[in-house]
């Protein structure tokens, strides 16, 4: 989630007085979270990271180290090269588009529309909903006699009837459109949570001074905006990048491999194909794509706040 | 400035279509799951004899009373201890400023960003060889494990904005520090608590693939992987599966439609941290 924020907002306090009160029962309130948190998450991911260096099939109890043979095996998959490519599409594509639209639904429920109270719950709703509920509902109004091409005939542009999830290069752009129409309300939340926090008068100010509405949002709202767009954009890119439940779910991943993404092609390959060395290559990829991502948005947030 | 205009009204009806445009999908999951099995209309039209048969067949049918237990346990199973445990964990890394607590503070925050994909496998693994899958236990085990890193850090951000004068009055007067903690803290930082419970319940309950991987096969299922398997089951019943699917989200947005103010706050707010 918010990790570069919560690097920085959780900066020890320069003065720190020393606390003796804890005494020796201190281990005590750390290690129940600690053995926890070690025992499903640290010690499975080094040991998830070591696997990518072996042939393990799952089984066997003697997997071979095989040095870097599974990541090169990448890059000669065209299956694995076109999941990345999807992972990275549906990761940039959905930033754009959800943070775009979302930002723009955020300034109109923000204003002083009467129901703007009752449309934030409704743009709100999809994101409560369980991803494969989504996806099941979408598979069958992407169908070819179903809800979208119903819609589309009804209002005259039948011509433009799809078979959006069965049609190789399409599918994807449909998979991108349902995750946007899932989390645009996230987004829009934590806007409105930001522009919540611009005072009234620094509006006005910029009004008397002659600003128009855009010269206000660009040279006014747009910078105090500036930690909730880094915090969605951080959200968007990082879920994109791990999605699974709607893909799983609607295609598959198919046509034929088109709407693979690595966590996709991650399950797959661990749980169908029986290739736990590949599938944990695959997953130190994403965890690669993830760290950059994450490492990226902090330095920018750190630039953006000196 | 704020008042309102024409350009308020037009902004007014351009939003309402947006919405609607939105619940155009709800509304024909809704609209099908009324429609009796041979009801060829469109997918727009009203049920031609509005039926409640889809939603007894798929709670029969599906398991679905069972499953939505599951989901109740697991998810309130991981809310219970993730908020116990990472509220204790967070008091002394919020306060000591000794070394291993920093290093400690570190190693919680890399969590943040391991994906789960990465663990998928030796966690499986090690989940089997232990005999819990198929087990609740072992969802809730891996659930809690996994929501550590977010939930310390939001509690520990919370803590360090405290002021300790309370807590050093209370060891004055000689309680030991789980009475500190507990008689103290943990009721100051109530509001991100709220927080922290909205966001991994609904997080939990939603969650899709933990529960398939350690789940699927036995008799316990939580509503997510029942309704993945009923589909599987009656594929092309859309009316029953979009029945099954209404009944395994009613509980969540019933809750959101009620708790809508503070799901929302709570999301904005645990996010801005």
């Amino acid at each position: 989630m918010a990790i570069a924020t919560a690097v920085r907002l959780n900066e020890a306090p320069k003065k720190r007085r020393r606390y003796r009160g804890f005494a020796s029962s201190v281990w005590w309130f750390v290690l129940p979270a600690l053995a926890l948190y070690v025992f499903a998450v640290v010690y499975p991911s080094i040991r998830g990271s070591l696997f990518a260096f072996t042939d393990w099939d799952g089984v066997s109890p003697n997997p071979s180290w095989v040095g870097l043979d599974q990541f090169a095996r990448i890059l000669t998959d065209p299956n694995a090269v076109v999941a990345v490519r999807n992972t990275l599409l549906i990761a940039f594509a959905v930033t754009i588009i959800q943070n775009a639209i979302g930002l723009l639904i955020a300034l109109a429920v923000n204003s002083q529309i009467k129901s703007r109270n009752v449309l934030r719950v409704i743009i709100f709703a999809p994101v409560v909903i369980t991803s494969i509920a989504v996806g099941f509902l979408w598979q069958n109004l992407y169908s070819p006699g179903g809800g979208i091409n119903q819609l589309l005939e009804a209002i005259g542009l039948g011509a433009l009837q799809q078979n959006w999830l069965g049609d190789p290069d399409l599918a994807i752009w449909s998979i991108i459109f349902v995750v946007f129409w899932q989390f645009v309300g996230y987004s829009m939340v934590i806007f409105l949570a930001g522009l919540q926090g611009i005072p009234e008068e620094v509006l006005e100010a910029a009004a008397i001074d002659g600003a128009g509405p855009v010269r206000r949002f660009w040279s006014v709202v747009r910078p105090l905006l500036a930690p909730a767009i880094t915090i969605n954009v951080m959200l968007s890119l990082i879920g994109g990048l791990k999605l699974f439940d709607q893909v799983f779910v609607m295609t598959a991943g198919g046509p034929g491999g088109a709407t693979n993404t690595i966590s996709t092609l991650i399950y797959s390959n661990a749980f169908s194909l029986g290739r736990f060395g590949y599938a944990s290559a695959l997953a130190v990829v994403l965890s690669i794509f993830v760290a950059v991502a994450s490492i990226i948005q902090y330095r920018l947030l750190a630039l953006q706040e000196r | 400035m704020r008042k309102y205009t024409w350009r308020t009204g037009i902004l007014e009806v351009g939003t309402i279509l947006v919405a609607v445009l939105f619940l155009i999908p709800i509304y024909i999951l809704v609209n099908l799951s009324f429609k009796a099995p041979g009801d060829q209309s469109s997918t727009f039209a009203f049920p031609e004899q509005p039926t409640f048969q889809n939603y007894i067949d798929a709670w029969g049918q599906g398991g679905l009373g069972n499953a939505l237990i599951n989901s109740a346990i697991v998810t309130g199973g991981i809310v219970l201890f993730t908020v116990i445990f990472a509220a204790a964990a967070a008091y002394p890394l919020s306060r000591l400023g000794a070394r291993w607590s920093k290093f400690t503070y570190l190693v919680f925050l890399a969590g943040l960003l391991l994906p789960a994909q990465l663990a998928l496998l030796p966690l499986y693994q090690t989940i089997r060889d232990l005999g819990l899958l198929g087990t609740l236990a072992g969802v809730i085990i891996v659930g809690v494990g996994a929501s550590m890193p977010f939930s310390i850090f939001l509690y520990a951000g919370f803590m360090r904005a405290l002021p300790a004068e309370y807590e050093e009055a209370a060891a004055l007067d000689g309680a030991h520090a789980f009475r500190t903690f507990w008689s103290v803290v943990f009721p100051l930082v109530r509001p991100i608590t709220g927080t922290i419970i909205i966001l991994t319940a609904v997080a939990n309950w939603n969650d899709f693939l933990t529960p398939l991987l350690y789940l699927s096969g036995s008799d316990q299922k939580t509503i997510t992987v029942a309704i993945y398997g009923f589909v599987g089951q009656y594929g092309a019943q859309w009316n029953l599966i979009f029945a099954g699917i209404i009944i395994s989200i009613l509980p969540i947005l019933i809750a959101y439609f009620f708790l809508q103010k503070y799901i929302v706050q709570g999301f904005a707010g645990g996010l801005k941290g």
